[in-house]
Order: C-alpha cells, then structure tokens, then sequence
C-alpha cells in the first residue's frame, strides 16, 4: 500500500532508477568527472552531499539530461536521461530558485502546470506543502530568498512525478522550515517516488536512505547514514566526512606512487 | 509542436510584461513619441515629413521591439527558468513560438497605436489604403520580435545583447533605403541591401503611400515574412537542451 515499487514486475523493481556509467564531464578545459559510476535506488532518499564545487550540481544535471556529456551514459527509468519519454516523469529544482520574479506565485505554479499536463488542483496541494498558501497571489520577488526557494520546490512537485532531483532545496532555511521539509520529502518517498536530494550540510545525511560522499568529481562513500558512522567509528556525520576524505587522499596518494613507480 | 504549451508559454509572457509597467509604456509609446519629434523637427518643411515620415515608420518600432524582445528572452536563458523549461515536456519550437506569439501580438498593438499617431495626428497622408500601411508597420515589428529572438541566442549577457545594435540594426538603417535611395547607392552597397530584410520593409512602407499596387506592396512584404519565419525557425534549431 505504502509503495509502489511493490507493483512493478519483479525485475524492474530491484533494478537502480538512475543508472550512470562511465560517465565523463568536461567543462571548459576543466574535467569534472573521467569515468563516474553511480546507481540510484529506486523508491528512497538519496543524499548527494560533499563540499561546494565537487561536482553535485554536474551529476544532477547529468541525470535529467542538461548537461553536455563527454562520454559513458546515463539511464533514468530505463531511458537514456533527457529523453523525450522521461520529461513528465522527472523533475528538477535547480540550486536558486528558477522561477519567474514578475508575476504571482499561482501564475508561476499554473504555468508549469499546464506545461507537464499537471491536474490543476496539483497547484493548491503543492502551496500547501511548501507552507505559502497564503502568499499565492504574491509576485515571486517580492518573496524573500528561501520563500522563493520553497517556491521552486513546489514546481518541481507538481504533477506527482516518479523521480525529483532537488538542488540544495534547503540551503537558507531555519531548523523549523528545514525539518517540515524534510517531512515532505519523506511522504513523497512513502508514497512511491525516488528523490535526490544535494547538501552540503553533512548533517542532513541522517535524514536520507541512502548517502553519496562525493569529493572532486568521484564518489568517496556511497553507504548508509548508519553504516557511514560504523565505518569511520565517528559520532556525528561532520567528523566522519572527514575521516572518509582522509582516507580518500591516502589512497589517492598511494595510488599516485604507485603508478609512478611502475612507471621508473 | 503542441499548441496548448505554446499558448500557455505566450500567455505567461504577456502576463510577465503586463506586470512591467515601464516597458510596457517603452513599447507603446515610444515609437509615437519619436515619430512626433520627427515630425516637429521638420514642421517647416511639410514635404520633407512625407517623404521620410513613412519609413520612419517602419524603423522604430522594429528597434524596439527588436531591442525588448532580444532582453527578455536573454533573461529566460540566463535565469535558470530556461533549464528548468528544458526538463519538462515543453518543446523548443513551442518555446520559440511562444515568444513569438506574445511579443507579436505586442508589435501589432504598437504597430497600430504609431500608424494612428502618425497618421491623425501628425497629418502623413498615405496614397495608398490606410490598413495596409499598418498591415507593413506590424510586419516590420514582427521583424524586430523574430531578429531579437535569434539574437539573444548568440548573446551571453544583457550588454552584449545590446551591442547587436550597431552590428546587426544600424548597418540596416543606413542601407535601407531611409537616408539614400536603394538604387542610387554604388553598387557594392546596394546588393549587400539586397540581402538585408529590412531593406524590403522599407520598400514596403514606400510602396504604399507611393499608393503602389499588387506586387509592389505584397513582394517585399512576403520577403520580409520569409525572414521572420526563417528567424523563428533558426531561433528553435539554435536553442540547446544540453548545455556544458
């Protein structure tokens, strides 16, 4: 009842919802990722966390089929990402908020509404979820920062779409505003859908299913928020992040020396 | 193509520049206002305001609307709205058209305020029919709209959007016909004319209060609807899903 991923044949269902491999990046003459593989279960939470500039952003846009890819693929729900088939079923809330400043907050949800073929009522159920049912005849930038933010949050729910790939959809918000999202996203995920969701805060990790470390365009840990302090022997996510970068930069280290020595 | 996304997209646009009192003032009231200093500058020489009157017609709103369109859609690419479109099921040519769509019907009312201004109240007689002039004055809009559209595919900023000004409108002032004659210009100049979409515009507009006929009306007119439409399409072709 609780989940769908129940109905689905039995194959699909233990299938990855997102499938990327080999994936390469460049930007400019900058790689951001040479060969990344991630899989993304089907029906959870999944943390995408590490530092700013680590390559959270790329991925994300890989997955929805934004990005310029170099090389490798990458598979959402059985298509090639991006694809024509996937736009009404993945939805995508980029880091600041991509909304439209000079018109209302209902005109902004009806738009994109109609756009994804979304139920009207989908408008109200998704104000209310984001907690500004009140401000819906408001201009979006008459809005402060995290309200617009909310905003965006709440397009990217319309319509009940299988997979939300959210950007940093708390960043700036108070503990309060912070947690009754959280609580939204968790109903979302109890309800059948996939999310992923990037922080750079290490202590949301406790809230997801799943956790992806990722550091310099490669994943350093891909664990849960339990096994992510079992492994390190640490009490709270800040510290084992450390630990896991540490232990990253040995190897890395070791595998740098031991590549020049089979060099000489 | 899907008409439904197509109107919704044109219809939030319009709704997007109901909200901006300024512009909106900017697109329908300036061209008049330049078309009345026109025709103040040459209060003493009555002859020289019905010679130049009705190609300036064609000119202003062109620019401005070349120039709010070209803005506009720039902000859409630049603030993030425009990757979050390329997500959902909105096609590119839905996108496109549905600019389009807006900002013409934008053009047609301004179109129609400066041909009234400059017809009733600034006294330009036209030879020809009174609604062809204005059927010319939105087409020429509809030019500026569609230019503007292609354009800001190639501009990464508000200013450089602006610099496609000198580059791509002066150059069509100057050569059009408004300050020499197309067939009195040297030779190399007036075949560059040739190419140039606005050039037909201007024909246009001079074909009609010259009171001119068939062809010499509906030839050019068509050439300058060719290169909105091939403008538009460009502007769809143009338009990427995937960025770097």
């Amino acid at each position: 009842m609780m989940s769908q991923v129940g109905d689905a044949p039995g194959a699909a269902a233990s299938e990855p919802l997102v499938s990327v491999r080999g994936l390469r990046v460049r930007r400019g003459r900058v790689t951001v990722f040479d060969g990344l593989d991630v899989e993304i279960p089907r029906g959870q939470i999944t943390g995408l966390l590490g530092p700013s500039g680590c390559g959270k952003t790329t991925l994300m846009r890989s997955i929805v089929g934004v990005q310029k890819v170099a090389g490798g693929t990458v598979r959402v729900l059985g298509h090639p990402a991006g694809s024509a088939a996937l736009r009404h079923r993945v939805a995508y809330d980029t880091q600041s908020a991509s909304v439209y400043g000079d018109i209302t907050i209902e005109q902004n949800l009806r738009y994109f509404a109609r756009l994804i073929g979304a139920p009207r009522s989908d408008v109200d159920r998704v104000l209310a979820q984001v907690g500004l049912t009140e401000q819906a005849r408001q201009r979006a930038d008459s809005l402060s920062g995290g309200q617009e933010n909310r905003v965006s949050l709440a397009v990217a729910m319309l319509g009940s779409p299988e997979l939300l790939v959210l950007d940093e959809p708390t960043v700036g918000l108070d503990p309060l505003l912070r947690s009754e999202l959280w609580r939204v996203f968790r109903e979302l995920a109890e309800a059948g859908a996939t999310l992923i969701v990037s922080s750079h805060v290490m202590d949301e990790a406790a809230r997801c299913d799943r956790v992806l470390l990722m550091r310099a365009g490669h994943i350093v840990a891909d664990t849960t928020p339990a096994g992510l302090l079992a492994e390190t022997g640490e009490s709270d996510p800040d510290a084992a992040f450390l630990a896991l970068v540490e232990r990253d930069d040995r190897a890395q280290r070791e595998a740098h020396a031991r590549r020049r020595r089979e060099r000489s | 193509m899907n008409l439904g996304r197509t109107f919704a997209t044109a219809g939030r646009v319009l709704r997007q520049l109901s909200h901006d009192r300024r512009s909106v003032a900017l697109m329908l009231i300036a061209p008049s206002l330049l078309v009345g200093l026109f025709a103040w500058l040459f209060v003493d020489q009555e002859q020289l305001f019905q010679n130049f009157g009705a190609p300036i017609l064609a000119l202003f709103p062109f620019v401005v609307m070349f120039l709010i369109t070209s803005i506009t859609t720039l902000r859409e690419r630049r603030s993030g709205t425009l990757e979050r479109l390329m997500t959902t099921p909105l096609g590119k040519g839905d996108f496109i058209a549905g600019y389009a769509l807006a900002f013409g019907a934008a053009a047609v009312l301004q179109a129609l305020i400066t041909v009234g201004f400059a017809v009733w109240v600034c006294g330009l007689t036209v030879d020809g029919p009174l609604w062809q002039l204005g059927l010319v004055a939105v087409i020429d809009a509809l030019l500026g709209t569609a230019l503007g559209l292609l354009a800001s595919a190639f501009a990464r900023t508000e200013f450089q959007a602006v610099q496609f000004m000198p580059v791509l409108v002066f150059p069509q002032m100057i050569l059009g016909g408004v300050f020499m004659p197309r067939d009195k210009m040297p030779d190399v100049l007036q075949a560059i004319s040739d190419w140039l979409p606005l050039s037909y515009a201007i024909d246009a507009v001079n074909a009609v209060t010259a009171g001119d006929e068939g062809w010499d009306v509906f030839g050019p007119v068509l050439i300058v609807l060719a290169f909105v439409l091939g403008a538009i399409v460009l502007g769809a072709v143009t338009l990427r899903r995937r960025t770097e």
